[in-house]
């Protein structure tokens, strides 16, 4: 995929992409899920990605739900197909959503009906993408505090002529109504431009100071 | 999805061409010229040879359906929509386990290991009826169901007082009952899983169970209701009843005192009534314009309450592949088709049909909805899920289309309409080519008409 150009920048193709694209999602929804805990801290492993020691679960449930969302999230980023990916974090015990990330995703037509390729150094990829990991880590500081037991769900948004798989079901957008919304940087390889987002239920004990 | 047809009578030629009526782009309408000039820079030009040079494959080739024109003029509706920005939200179904060591209530593992299909290579659709039969008497009322179809391949259809057999396998029709004048006529007919108990529900509130083998009544269950049965659900031992008096009662036809649970909720008749594939969940639909959905294990307060029709709902189908999902059909006035995920309540979509929609099935072989219309076309529609394109139209009736019933192969759906005719329709696949051969192909010839009576 990446090869080694005389100048700087690497060949990056549509697969290529999408492959970056789908890893990095795997990887930030960790991170969330250990930030937020979500899981408790002992249900997670180091390991090195990015140039940064990141977390990834063990939880056998999570990992085949992660890695079924991966290679489904690639297959649509191929295909041009995915608009966003949202992982939403609710109460569990009442349902009510409390956290929303929401990635956004601009794919170049371009590259899906031509099957060009684009060129951009994979430091600066990697570089992009370390801080948006390092801004997931700190979001902790601001965001609130998830006192109760939550569980997480992820959605897609696809456009409407795509094939729905099996596995996949037609869902409600999970919205919070008045979000607090934070914009986190975002990377670009050139052909998947991803934005990310958090909106999050104000906190009334906040709004009280 | 524009198929509101309820103006004119040329309405058959606008429909079969529709494309040489939509190509007309929209931003000339304003300019009222009797002769038309393009306005080149408000074309689209890529979408405008696409369309023509499509339409043009389409028909040279043998093995199309007819109405891709339709179809054509639908998916262009649906990509000028799409630049609205109208995207699909998904879920996956398998979700992961809640933290802290206590489940989640898991969604069927099943399907987990399944891949997405290949696109298989699309059927022939069959524009006409197989076969047609009449049904005199068959009278004109929307919130009675009178057409079933059992496991045992035996149609059953009440034409006023009297319960007609069909067995499909030889053809060949036998009266199985008739009721008294003051018992009134048969206002509902359904099989139970077995394929040859049968109840019959009367306009005296009466609901008789019938032995269709040996032709014998087994019972008469009393006293639930006190007006009409107009709607029937079997579910194993347990026989659903829903009335004009709004009530839906559980029925155990095992014991002495038969009724066993009465959910109340319905202010009005209770039209539409079934249970789940999995037999948990009963839907019921009204003259009220609402759909409950019943829990079995819980008591008599309802799971759900949807009230988003605005017109009497009688056509319930639950859908056989996806867990949860219920397709609902409201009537004269509100002409929808509605799609709800019955583990939250949440209405998935929601698309105009343009007529009354009196039945749903749901296809057992493909992703598909067949859904069954009145005024002005009496059609069946084909819908592909969950693109909702309308993958055929079919027309022949000349009045609404009341009843529908699906062959225990799938492959068959059966209309019965108030112009007294009852017609096959080879809508699901052919006969032959059902994985599950349990019907032969019926050797009369086609398009034969015979005499139910």
């Amino acid at each position: 995929m990446a090869s080694k150009t005389a100048a700087a920048k690497d060949i990056i193709t549509l697969h290529g992409s999408a492959a970056i694209v789908s890893e990095f999602f795997c990887y930030a929804a960790n991170s969330i899920l250990y930030n937020r805990a979500v899981y408790p801290e002992e249900s997670f492993v180091k390991v090195k990605k990015y140039g940064l020691p990141m977390l990834l679960i063990e939880d056998e449930s999570v990992k085949s739900f992660m890695s079924n969302l991966t290679s489904q999230i690639s297959e649509w980023l191929e295909a041009g197909k995915l608009q966003r990916v949202v992982l939403v974090i609710m109460s569990k015990a009442t349902g009510e959503v409390l956290e929303r990330w929401n990635f956004r995703i601009e794919t170049d037509d371009e590259v899906v009906e031509k099957g060009v390729s684009r060129e951009k150094c994979d430091k600066e990829i990697m570089r992009e993408i370390q801080a948006i990991m390092r801004q997931v880590a700190s979001s902790v500081t601001y965001l609130p505090c998830l006192d109760e037991t939550c569980v997480f769900d992820v959605l897609a948004y696809t456009d409407t002529d795509v094939a729905v798989p099996f596995t996949w079901v037609e869902s409600d957008p999970k919205l919070i109504a008045n979000p607090q919304m934070v914009k986190l940087h975002g990377f670009d390889t050139k052909i998947h431009k991803v934005d990310t987002l958090v909106s999050y239920k104000n906190d009334e004990w906040d709004e009280e100071e | 999805m524009d198929s509101g047809m309820n103006t004119s009578s040329h309405l058959k030629a606008q429909a079969r061409c529709p494309l040489q009526r939509s190509y007309l782009p929209k931003k000339t309408s304003k300019e009222n010229w009797d002769r038309f000039i393009p306005n080149r820079s408000a074309m689209d030009f890529d979408y405008a040879h696409y369309a023509l040079t499509e339409g043009r494959n389409e028909k040279d080739q043998a093995t199309k359906v007819s109405t891709s024109p339709s179809r054509e003029a639908y998916r262009k509706q649906l990509a000028e929509t799409m630049n609205l920005n109208r995207s699909r939200i998904l879920a996956f179904r398998n979700k992961p386990q809640a933290p802290v060591g206590s489940l989640h209530k898991l969604h069927s593992v099943s399907w987990l290991d399944q891949q997405p299909k290949p696109l298989k290579p699309r059927r022939y659709i069959p524009q006409t009826w197989e076969r047609m039969l009449d049904v005199p008497d068959i009278g004109d009322n929307f919130y009675l169901n009178l057409l079933d179809w059992g496991s045992a391949n035996v149609l059953a259809i009440a034409l006023d007082h009297t319960v007609y057999l069909w067995d499909a396998s030889t053809g060949s029709a036998s009266e199985l009952m008739s009721v008294d004048e003051e018992k009134g006529p048969v206002t509902s007919i359904n099989w139970a899983l077995d394929g040859c108990n049968l109840a019959v529900g009367l306009d005296n509130s009466e609901v008789q169970i019938w032995d269709c083998v040996t032709k014998r009544k087994l019972r008469t269950l009393k006293g639930g209701h006190q007006e009409r049965v107009g709607s029937l659900a079997w579910n194993s031992h347990i026989l659903t009843t829903g009335g004009m008096d709004g009530k839906v009662i559980n029925n155990d036809v095992r014991a002495r005192s038969h009724v066993v649970q009465s959910y109340r909720g319905h202010t009005l008749e209770v039209c539409g009534l079934k249970w789940s594939g999995s037999g948990q969940y009963l839907a019921s639909g009204g003259n009220d314009n609402v759909v409950h959905v019943w829990d079995r294990s819980s008591s008599t307060q309802w799971l759900h309450r949807l009230e988003e029709h605005t017109s009497a709902v009688k056509a319930l189908a639950w859908c056989p592949f996806q867990t949860n999902l219920l397709a609902t059909g409201g009537g004269d006035g509100d002409r929808m088709i509605k799609f709800w995920n019955t583990s939250t309540g949440a209405c998935l979509n929601s698309v105009e049909t343009g007529s009354q929609v009196c039945s749903l099935i749901w296809s057992k072989n493909e992703r598909e909805l067949l859904s069954s219309h009145g005024f002005t076309e009496n059609q069946l529609t084909l819908w592909k899920y969950p693109s909702m394109v309308k993958m055929a139209e079919l027309t022949g009736h000349t009045s609404r289309v009341l009843y529908m019933a699906q062959s225990p192969d799938g492959c068959t759906v059966a209309s019965a309409a108030a112009d007294e005719t009852l017609r096959f329709w080879n809508v699901f696949g052919v006969p032959d080519k059902a994985k599950k051969a349990a019907v032969k192909a019926v050797p009369v010839p086609f398009s034969n008409v015979t005499r139910i009576r």
